[in-house]
């Protein structure tokens, strides 16, 4: 038998890759937004402070969740390299251009644009990181009434700075189309395509891809304007 | 109908290449594109010039020759038609109308508006057949087929082979016709035999040939003339899948 990694050359491989991480990492968008909807609690008694650092300990501390993490990384580090490399080969595959094109005719712009949209969010995972997961795991954190890490201060603040919630913003939106596209797309790259299943994958992730988002992109509005 | 045709012209192979505009007048509603074509080379000829070398055989859409590029789309605005069957009357008095070649790393162009499309050739050379002579046409019902089996392999086999999908494609992605010639021999008892084999040494030839990767932009099923559908591209993912992990 000939092992995945071993295939790696093969364009099919390389997509059920693509395919296999983007599909991983829809079902990470989903925890990681229940855990993010904590931080929308009222915060009169420090609940929603208290909860959000809880949460935020559990993810990096219970041993399960440490080795889904490693495969996380793993998905986005794969997924982006391997997303880029697709894309430097597909424009290879035509060295000279049209003098005229009407893509639009036949197929919509996030399926052509994945490469652009899949770069702006690259840009955003790393601030992100940068700015939260960097500073919780390396840096001297200030401390709850719990005696936990304050994530959640860490998270208010940076969300009441303008550029912070534009970049977010902006970066849930380049999401928005990826998953546009990359939702049913992942599915149709693992041979799953039936005239019964195909509509719902298809409505399904239209819903997804707005939704989740939306609400990520939610919270920082939220934030950023309240008081 | 007057129109403005700004052609793509070439010498050879390794020729610069560049847009040239031609004024048409009195051309019918009623003629064909490569009728068109024609009337335009006349005109060339009686000034002197060189015609313009485009690829057509059959000139009604069986063939798959017809290869133009035409106002930024394959075959033109028609769907479910190639070039020869596409009419003057899909255009306005007065337009400017692009015709432009298939554009891929793997269709290179050979003069003006034909391609070299060998490509596909050595693609289903690779294993587009079934190795053994399967005989006469069978007595029905001796080797049961499901229908809808049936109807998916002649769909499949439709394909022309006339490279829209490729040119069409933003990838320059070649998977709709690889996939539609997969399909069309391993949905049936006789192709079966050779399924696995069949499409991983295709597809390692596809790969080869330097068609880009399937982003499943969808492009491809919109402007192919023989409404070939991206089933066949999920089916071909199925089938490589399968056959990579379980080929000895
Ligand atoms: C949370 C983040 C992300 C999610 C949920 C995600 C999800 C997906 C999904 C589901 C697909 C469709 C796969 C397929 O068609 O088989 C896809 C495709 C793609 N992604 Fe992402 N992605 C993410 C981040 C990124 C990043 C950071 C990049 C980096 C550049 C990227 C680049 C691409 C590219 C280029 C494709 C198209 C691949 C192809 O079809 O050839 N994505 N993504
Ligand atoms: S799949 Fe359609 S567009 Fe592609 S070669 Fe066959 S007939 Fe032409
Ligand atoms: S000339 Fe044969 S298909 Fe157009």
């Amino acid at each position: 038998m000939a092992t995945p990694f071993a295939l790696l050359k093969t364009s099919l491989v390389k997509k059920y890759w693509m395919s296999l991480t983007g599909i991983f990492l829809i079902t990470f968008l989903i925890v990681h937004l229940l855990g993010n909807l904590a931080l929308l609690g009222s915060n009169d008694g420090n609940e929603a402070q208290i909860a959000f650092n809880e949460y935020t300990k559990f993810m990096t501390t219970f041993p399960l969740i440490k080795i889904v993490s490693y495969v996380l990384y793993f998905s986005i580090l794969f997924h982006a390299i391997d997303g880029l490399m697709l894309v430097a080969q597909n424009k290879k595959a035509r060295p000279v251009k049209y003098a005229h094109n009407k893509p639009e005719k036949n197929s919509i712009w996030a399926s052509r644009n994945m490469g652009l949209l899949g770069t702006v969010i690259l840009i955003f995972i790393v601030t992100h990181m940068g700015s939260f997961w960097f500073k919780y795991k390396f840096t001297e954190m200030p401390i709850d009434p719990m005696g936990n890490k304050d994530m959640y201060s860490i998270v208010v603040l940076s969300f009441k700075e303008l550029w912070y919630v534009l970049l977010y913003v902006v970066s849930m939106a380049a999401l928005a189309f990826h998953l546009y596209h990359g939702f049913s797309s992942a599915f149709q790259t693992l041979g799953v395509n039936h005239p019964k299943y195909t509509p719902v994958i298809k409505k399904v992730g239209y819903a997804f891809s707005i939704i989740v988002p939306a609400a990520f992109a939610a919270i920082p509005l939220v934030i950023y304007f309240s008081n | 109908m007057n129109l403005t045709i700004k052609v793509w012209r070439q010498d050879g192979p390794s020729d610069k290449g560049k847009m040239v505009d031609y004024k048409l007048t009195d051309i019918s509603p009623d003629q064909s594109f490569l009728e068109m074509m024609d009337v335009l080379n006349n005109q060339i000829i009686e000034e002197g010039g060189e015609p313009i070398a485009f690829d057509h055989d059959c000139r009604e859409g069986i063939c798959g020759m017809c290869s133009m590029y035409i106002n930024g789309e394959a075959h033109g605005p028609g769907r479910g038609v190639t070039t020869c069957q596409l009419h003057m009357r899909s255009f306005n008095d007065g337009d400017t109308i692009y015709v432009e070649p298939w554009r891929a790393k793997a269709f290179p162009v050979i003069k003006d508006l034909v391609v070299d499309r060998t490509s596909f050739d050595r693609i289903i050379a690779s294993g587009g057949y079934v190795s053994v002579n399967t005989g006469a046409a069978q007595d029905a019902n001796a080797l049961p087929v499901n229908k809808d089996d049936a109807d998916a392999a002649f769909d499949a086999a439709t394909c022309i082979g006339c490279g829209a999908c490729v040119a069409t494609c933003k990838n320059s992605s070649a998977m709709l016709f690889v996939s539609a010639k997969v399909s069309q021999l391993s949905l049936l008892p006789q192709g079966k035999v050779e399924a696995h084999d069949r499409v991983l040494n295709m597809v390692k030839q596809m790969d080869e040939e330097g068609f880009g990767n399937c982003t499943n932009t969808g492009a491809c099923e919109v402007e192919c003339p023989k409404g070939i559908s991206l089933e066949n591209i999920a089916r071909m993912n199925r089938e490589f899948m399968f056959a990579s992990l379980t080929n000895k």
